[in-house]
């Protein structure tokens, strides 16, 4: 089996549980005889490469991209109004299409948008942001379009394609035109997740339309695939459930001398409405009122961060409760290793691979039920995210009761020890044969 | 009579603290970035106080007792000189031994303890008279608070605590139709004299300097004062910090004190002399603290969001803790903390959404500013606590072994 695949972030590069999931994904494809092309906006040429050939979008001269064609998907495609702002500056096969164009992008009164790299005017080199940016639709469909010629150079090479949620859909849907082949499109989150019922509707209408072309629709957790059923109406037959697992790096043991002798309940993540983060510092208030043993630490950054810390000072709870701000790599271990509890309080999350990683760093970890991790773990406490009474409950148990944190932290670490992408991978191999043969 | 005008300075340099993040609660107590303060108090002693306390040194000297100004300077800064530039400590000392330089007290860590109940207040402004005692040769009895902090209240604490005149701001909402420009009285203790900052003509030279203004035009102004006391009350980093050596600013202030000094019918006094020669001509009255800080006067600046009332709050809860402590190390840590610069960097009332709204702000936002500072106030709290056992286990075995 060969699969093309468009990811959008890729190891050491991630801003996000995506590209750990992705990583951890195609590595045990690989293991398993897959060959995997991944596809990334932009490598930045440090990867990883044992497993994966990385392709850097940016370097693909997109010297192609499919005609027109009157579909579903393509009305849709031109509901997006950069679309046509981009297909102005599609590279030109001769010279004289090129000119022949370009006064007509003049006339449209069109600012150009390319740049020319070595002087040579007729192979244009688009560069892509993989960070999330203001013209974030104009780079997804410009992705598309290189991805188009990906998928025509890589010919013969891939029977399946597999694109990483909805900034990839476009590249998948170009490429299965381009290629024939048939189309897996993987859910780790939807707009509802993101955005709660305040969905952008062009984001949402990219997933619609990813999933709809799609053979085959693979969903992080049950809960995501409800949504990917209910809420964007897909035929529930092609949408199957593949639960993520974790890799661990080996030898990743951290020693950390604890500065405080309280014990450290840790929130960590972006800090914004989906996490759930106020939900935290409320049942933090409600801890601080029965124990003072306690000190509570936000890890994390996000546009919800500043009302955050507005709202602890408000509760007078600024002495007890702390903020990091962004963590990365080993201050990421560093901040498990200093924890007792764990919490992911999110109001939705799809599926939410930290709470392994401090499982993994056996730190007793508490969850809410709105989460697609809660489907496979049983040694978690879990709550609804509205309930901070439960959650206070929670927290307070684990940092006072020792049994209960002792049973949890080492049954969870035999859990998630259990958890391997390998297992994933099988059942991503499953959903890739029944695209083909649904192809066929 | 003679128009009397008073130039007071005040020199203050907090101590700015390093970037303490979570990591280093309970194993890292030094919370000073101290790179940053010897650099900025070397740089504000090159550029303002020597050359400012040379120009004064050499016009007191010139015009032999008809120039005199009043400093108040904080311990904060005086710690710092003493470490970071001894020599404009030095020459602190000249001026004060000119005696035609008066040393106001003031508070010692530049704090907003006149705020809050209990011994603080009192503790910090006798702290700030031995200091001056023991480093200037003067007992003060003159007193200046914090950013010109100011209320019946305060005004009373402070007469009760023996000194007979006091400067504050001359704030419009206080005053109504009332002049700055004359000496008022306290309105509890009667005894205390208030000396009241001219805004205007002050800030003239502090803040607009820039705008163009020569030692002519100045005296215009201060000839068509009707008062009988004119104070020019300013941060001294007015002088080659605030507006730079270029500007002229040296310049300025020679040709106005010597034109002042020529001038019949004006003269120089410090503070304490011209509270003293001049009778309060009524009560003021201050129910609310006013300070000498943006449009409104008041204390919004330090106090005006829930960031910094829960940070003032946490401070002052350990009050009588660090009272109980008694231990200089302690005091050290519980001085810088009290500054009132540590609340000013988390105010949101400039900008939405509290960005470095100040020149002097190190940090990027108040929300930063108030995070680091909690880091590093929880930890001193742990120390506290820790200290407050320690003391009272030995305690027990010494009154168990007697």
């Amino acid at each position: 089996m060969r699969v093309l695949m468009f990811g959008w972030e890729f190891p050491p590069h991630i801003a996000g549980g995506l590209g750990t999931a992705c990583y951890g994904l195609t590595r045990s494809l690989g293991k398993l005889g897959v060959d995997v092309n991944f596809v990334v906006p932009r490598a930045y040429g440090d990867e990883d490469q044992r497993f994966v050939r990385v392709v850097n979008a940016s370097d693909v001269e997109a010297t192609y991209t499919s005609a027109p064609v009157e579909t579903a998907e393509n009305e849709l495609w031109r509901r997006v109004k950069f679309y046509e702002i981009d297909s102005n500056m599609v590279p030109y096969v001769t010279p004289e299409d090129f000119e022949k164009e370009r006064k007509a992008f003049e006339e449209s009164g069109q600012t150009c948008r390319h740049s020319k790299i070595g002087g040579d005017v007729w192979k244009e080199r688009y560069t892509f942001s993989g960070k999330y940016g203001a013209n974030l639709m104009e780079e997804v469909a410009r992705y598309a379009t290189v991805a188009a010629q990906v998928a025509r150079d890589l010919e013969g090479q891939f029977d399946v394609i597999h694109a990483h949620d909805w900034l990839t859909y476009y590249a998948g849907m170009a490429a299965k035109r381009v290629s024939g082949k048939p189309l897996v499109v993987h859910i780790h989150a939807t707009e509802y997740d993101r955005s709660g019922e305040s969905v952008n509707p062009q984001v949402h209408a990219i997933e619609l339309a990813g999933m709809s072309a799609a053979d085959m629709v693979m969903a992080v957790s049950h809960l995501t695939r409800n949504i990917v059923i209910n809420r964007y109406g897909i035929d529930p037959s092609k949408v199957v459930t593949v639960h993520n697992a974790v890799r661990f790096a080996e030898g990743q043991e951290i020693e950390v001398e604890r500065g405080v002798k309280d014990k450290v309940v840790t929130f960590l993540g972006r800090i914004t409405y989906q996490k759930g983060p106020d939900y935290f510092v409320e049942a933090a208030a409600k801890v601080l009122k029965r124990t003072k043993n306690v000190r509570f630490v936000m890890a994390g950054s996000g546009d919800m961060m500043n009302h955050v810390i507005r709202r602890v000072a408000k509760l007078g709870i600024a002495d007890k409760f702390h903020f990091t701000g962004f963590l990365r790599g080993d201050d990421v271990k560093k901040m498990f290793a200093m924890s007792d509890v764990y919490i992911m309080p999110s109001v939705s999350e799809p599926f939410g691979i930290s709470p392994l990683e401090a499982m993994k760093s056996n730190v007793p970890t508490i969850i809410s039920k709105q989460s697609g991790v809660a489907e496979v773990l049983d040694y978690a406490i879990k709550v609804d995210y509205w309930d901070i009474d439960a959650m206070a409950d929670a927290i307070y148990g684990l940092v006072t009761y020792p049994a209960l944190a002792h049973i949890f932290a080492e049954k969870g670490l035999q859990e998630v020890n259990a958890m391997k992408w390998d297992k994933a991978a099988g059942e991503v191999l499953d959903v890739y044969e029944k695209a083909c043969a649904m192809a066929k | 009579m003679n128009k009397t005008i008073c130039f007071h300075f005040n020199v203050h340099q907090p101590l700015r603290l390093k970037t303490y993040r979570f990591f280093n609660m309970g194993k890292d107590h030094n919370y000073l970035d101290m790179s940053a303060n010897r650099a900025v108090v070397q740089r504000v002693a090159a550029d303002c106080y020597l050359p400012m306390n040379n120009l004064l040194l050499e016009l007191i000297e010139q015009y032999q007792g008809a120039f005199k100004v009043s400093f108040s300077i904080s311990g904060l800064a005086v710690e710092q000189l003493k470490h970071y530039a001894p020599e404009a400590l030095e020459s602190f000392k000249r001026l004060a031994a000119t005696g035609c330089v008066e040393f106001v007290a003031s508070t010692y860590s530049h704090s907003l303890s006149s705020l809050v109940e209990g011994k603080e207040f009192e503790q910090e402004v006798k702290a700030d008279v031995a200091l001056i005692k023991k480093e200037f040769g003067q007992t003060p009895t003159t007193f200046v608070n914090t950013e010109l902090i100011y209320s019946d209240v305060i005004g009373e604490r402070v007469g009760n605590m023996g000194f007979k005149a006091m400067i504050t701001e001359g704030a419009k909402h206080v005053l109504g139709w009332k002049s700055a420009d004359y000496i008022y009285a306290n309105a509890l203790n009667q005894k205390l004299r208030i000396a009241l900052r001219n805004y205007k003509l002050s800030d003239d030279i502090s803040l607009n300097f820039g705008c163009g203004i020569d030692a002519d035009q100045y005296m215009e102004w201060l000839r068509g004062v009707n008062g009988e006391v004119v104070n020019l009350v300013m941060g001294y980093d007015t002088f080659g910090e605030r507006q730079k050596g270029s500007t002229g600013i040296f310049d300025f202030m020679r040709a106005l004190i010597g034109k002042i000094v020529a001038t019949d019918g004006m003269e120089f006094a410090t503070v304490g002399e011209a509270t003293a020669a001049h009778q309060p001509i009524g009560v003021m009255h201050c129910p609310h603290p006013m300070s000498w800080t943006d449009e409104e006067r008041d204390i919004t600046a330090w106090l005006g969001n829930e960031l910094q009332n829960e940070a003032f709050t946490k401070l002052y809860d350990m009050q009588s803790n660090i009272h109980k402590l008694d231990s200089n190390d302690f005091d050290y840590v519980w001085n810088f903390m009290k500054a009132s610069d540590n609340f000013y960097y988390m105010a949101t009332k400039w900008f939405s959404d509290g960005d470095a709204q100040h020149y002097v702000n190190p940090y990027d936002s108040s929300y930063a500013a108030f995070i680091n500072y909690m880091n590093v106030l929880s930890d001193f709290q742990i120390e506290v606590e820790k200290a407050l056992e320690e003391k009272k286990a030995a305690k027990k075995k010494t009154t168990k072994t007697a």
